[in-house]
């Protein structure tokens, strides 16, 4: 499909209810436009203020294709600042999370910036003087982004100066949030561990879409979970319990109706959660003392609720997923239209028995590393259906499993577990957010 | 084993580093069964994923499995429905003379460190790895059996593609 993009009505017709057009796999200009709108558009993960708990700390980050950093000022307030040099265009901090002390200091001509991102100094200033600098717009500092919202601690941006609100584009996904971190006895969650960084040749949105998938475990998982399954299945002659690797693997291999029973929940502007009624989540074995606190914390009705609450994977459009029952957090980050970078995190409940985080970690790593055979499973199917989207002999890719004609968009609703819905959701808001201001609401209508 | 059939009595460092040696050839070799073989029922195969790492459990790790994991590993690789194996991978290590930091007769421990270059390969993709292996063994019923190897990657940091082999 020869089009320009910029065009607005080209964009539209890439997106049906039910199916959309390859080139928002493939093409470059799509991507390109993706960066410049929808990510500038939406809230976008940056990261968690555990990272940056004391003044001066900072963390770096992308938010689409630009390099931004997220710093704690003295007066406790995180500001996330564009990470370049308004001197010369230098990255200002290089490393993933530090402390910078009490200012940031360009290493190339030691400008230097507060945590907040207001000019500090520049050495020798007086060869500015009559220059007219104090009307540039180096002499601001760094660049703020236009929006940063820090919810439980999770830190979120919006690149646009104006544009949606915070709470009125999270809306009720935010539960997902809330539920992970009230399964910590005293509310706090804390990030820990490496995160596991695994590269990935295919688009970004194969990824998004594949976290409501709930077709494909039991046939690309076949062979990890599978074959996890029959060596137990053998093993288990030997005695003991079922130990927690196999606890993890084994739901992968549920039947098609366990997953539509589970249900899914879509929400406005893109989010939603497979694990409506029940999960993959839901059998883990009891962590020793773990209830208990939990009950100590928030009283037997509320820590059942808590716990009850076993959603599977939720999408926070456009590109993390949060799992709240193994306390996981996976972005994935845009690098090219063929090019996606997964880092996903693991995070501590304050307060819980350290076998709360073991568990995390051991899903973390069997299921999301670069050495996880299920991590295997997926990256295949990406990978040939990047390279399959070229043939010429179609164009579009269906999303039209339990559709229906007139189906309601952008608002919340629940259906069955194996529906395609959620990724219909994100198409709709997908193309909301591409589109320039002012023209969303026309689409929307 | 050969060697230490002979040698119960006593490890040397040549049969430390024949073993090791031996290890990488049936990696290469693709012969898993045998290769399971060198390990002890209780062991465990780990890479961290953090620099100087001390915990497997309660840090971050690329791989802590014991050998039903492994097995599943070994097992899926010729699976019939492995599409990530279809074209199979291969694998080649080039390992620098093992260093035996401890023959410990008393303990039945014995520990090695081996930098190494690591190569997989699948389809038209190659990709180099680079890192240290470190094995702990002991003796049981006269063979020696790896009880921890563990392999730090240079870049454990660094987003990597699929690793489906073991270095």
């Amino acid at each position: 499909m020869p089009a320009t993009y910029a065009d607005p009505a080209q964009l539209r017709a890439l997106v049906k209810p039910e199916a959309v057009h390859r080139d928002l796999y493939t093409d470059p200009e799509v991507f390109r436009l993706e960066m410049r709108h929808l990510f500038a558009n939406t809230w976008v993960y940056v990261g968690h203020a555990s990272q940056i708990p004391n003044p001066g700390d900072y963390l770096t980050t992308e938010i689409g294709d630009q390099p931004v950093m997220a710093s704690r000022h003295t007066d406790g307030q995180v500001h996330v600042l564009y990470n370049r040099c308004p001197h010369k265009g230098t990255k200002i901090a290089s490393e993933a999370c530090g402390n910078t002390g009490k200012f940031f200091r360009c290493p190339y001509h030691a400008w230097s910036f507060k945590t907040d991102g207001s000019l500090l100094a520049i050495p020798f200033r007086k060869g500015y003087e009559g220059t007219g600098l104090e009307e540039s717009e180096a002499v601001r500092g760094l660049a703020p982004v236009g929006a940063t919202k820090v919810y439980r601690d999770f830190i979120f941006a919006r690149l646009a100066p104006t544009g949606v609100g915070f709470e009125e584009f999270f809306g009720e996904s935010l539960s997902s949030i809330d539920n992970m971190v009230d399964r910590s006895p005293e509310g706090k969650l804390v990030l820990e561990g490496a995160p596991l960084r695994y590269m990935h040749p295919c688009n970004w949105k194969m990824l998004v879409e594949n976290q409501t998938d709930t077709c494909h475990p039991m046939v690309a998982h076949e062979s990890s979970a599978g074959t996890a399954v029959s060596v137990w299945e053998r093993e288990q002659a030997k005695g003991g319990p079922k130990p927690m690797a196999v606890e993890v693997y084994a739901p992968f291999m549920a039947p098609y109706d366990f997953f539509e029973k589970m249900g899914l929940r879509v929400w406005p502007n893109g989010h939603g959660h497979t694990g409506v009624t029940t999960s993959i989540h839901a059998d883990y074995s009891a962590i020793p003392g773990y209830y208990d606190q939990m009950v100590e914390a928030y009283g037997k009705e509320r820590a059942e609720k808590i716990l009850g609450e076993n959603r599977h994977n939720t999408v926070y459009f456009p590109n993390i997923m949060v799992k709240g029952p193994i306390q996981t957090l996976r972005v994935f980050k845009p690098i090219a239209a063929d090019k996606t970078l997964v880092e996903s995190y693991t995070f501590r409940l304050v307060g819980a028995p350290d076998m709360l985080f073991e568990r995390t970690l051991m899903y973390n790593r069997l299921i999301n590393a670069p050495t996880s055979i299920v991590g295997h499973d997926d990256l295949e199917m990406y990978e040939r259906a990047q390279l399959g989207l070229h043939a010429d002999g179609m164009e579009w890719v269906n999303i039209q499993r339990l559709y229906a004609e007139g189906e309601a968009e952008d608002v919340t609703d629940v259906a069955g577990g194996t529906s395609e819905r959620q990724m219909r959701n994100q198409f709709h808001a997908w193309l909301k957010y591409m589109l320039p201001e002012g023209q969303a609401q026309e689409a929307a209508e | 084993m050969s060697v230490t059939e002979e040698t119960t009595a006593n490890v040397t460092e040549a049969d430390l580093t024949a073993f090791i040696y031996r290890e990488a050839r049936l990696l290469d070799e693709l012969r898993y069964e045998e290769w399971l073989s060198l390990y002890a029922e209780d062991a465990h195969y780990w890479m961290p994923a953090e620099w100087q790492q001390t915990d497997p459990k309660l840090q971050a790790s690329l791989m802590y499995e014991d050998m039903l994991l492994l097995r599943i590993r070994v097992e899926r690789l010729s699976g019939a429905r492995t599409f990530s194996q279809k074209p199979k991978s291969r694998a080649q290590h080039l390992l620098q003379a093992p260093q035996v930091d401890e023959i410990d007769m008393a303990a039945n421990r014995f520990r090695t460190w081996t930098p190494f270059h690591y190569a997989e390969t699948r389809g038209d993709e190659f990709t180099m790895y680079a890192g240290w292996a470190r094995h702990e063994m002991r003796l049981e019923e006269g063979q020696l059996k790896i009880v921890l190897k563990r392999v730090d990657l240079v870049n454990f940091d660094a987003p990597m593609g699929n690793i489906q082999l073991f270095m």
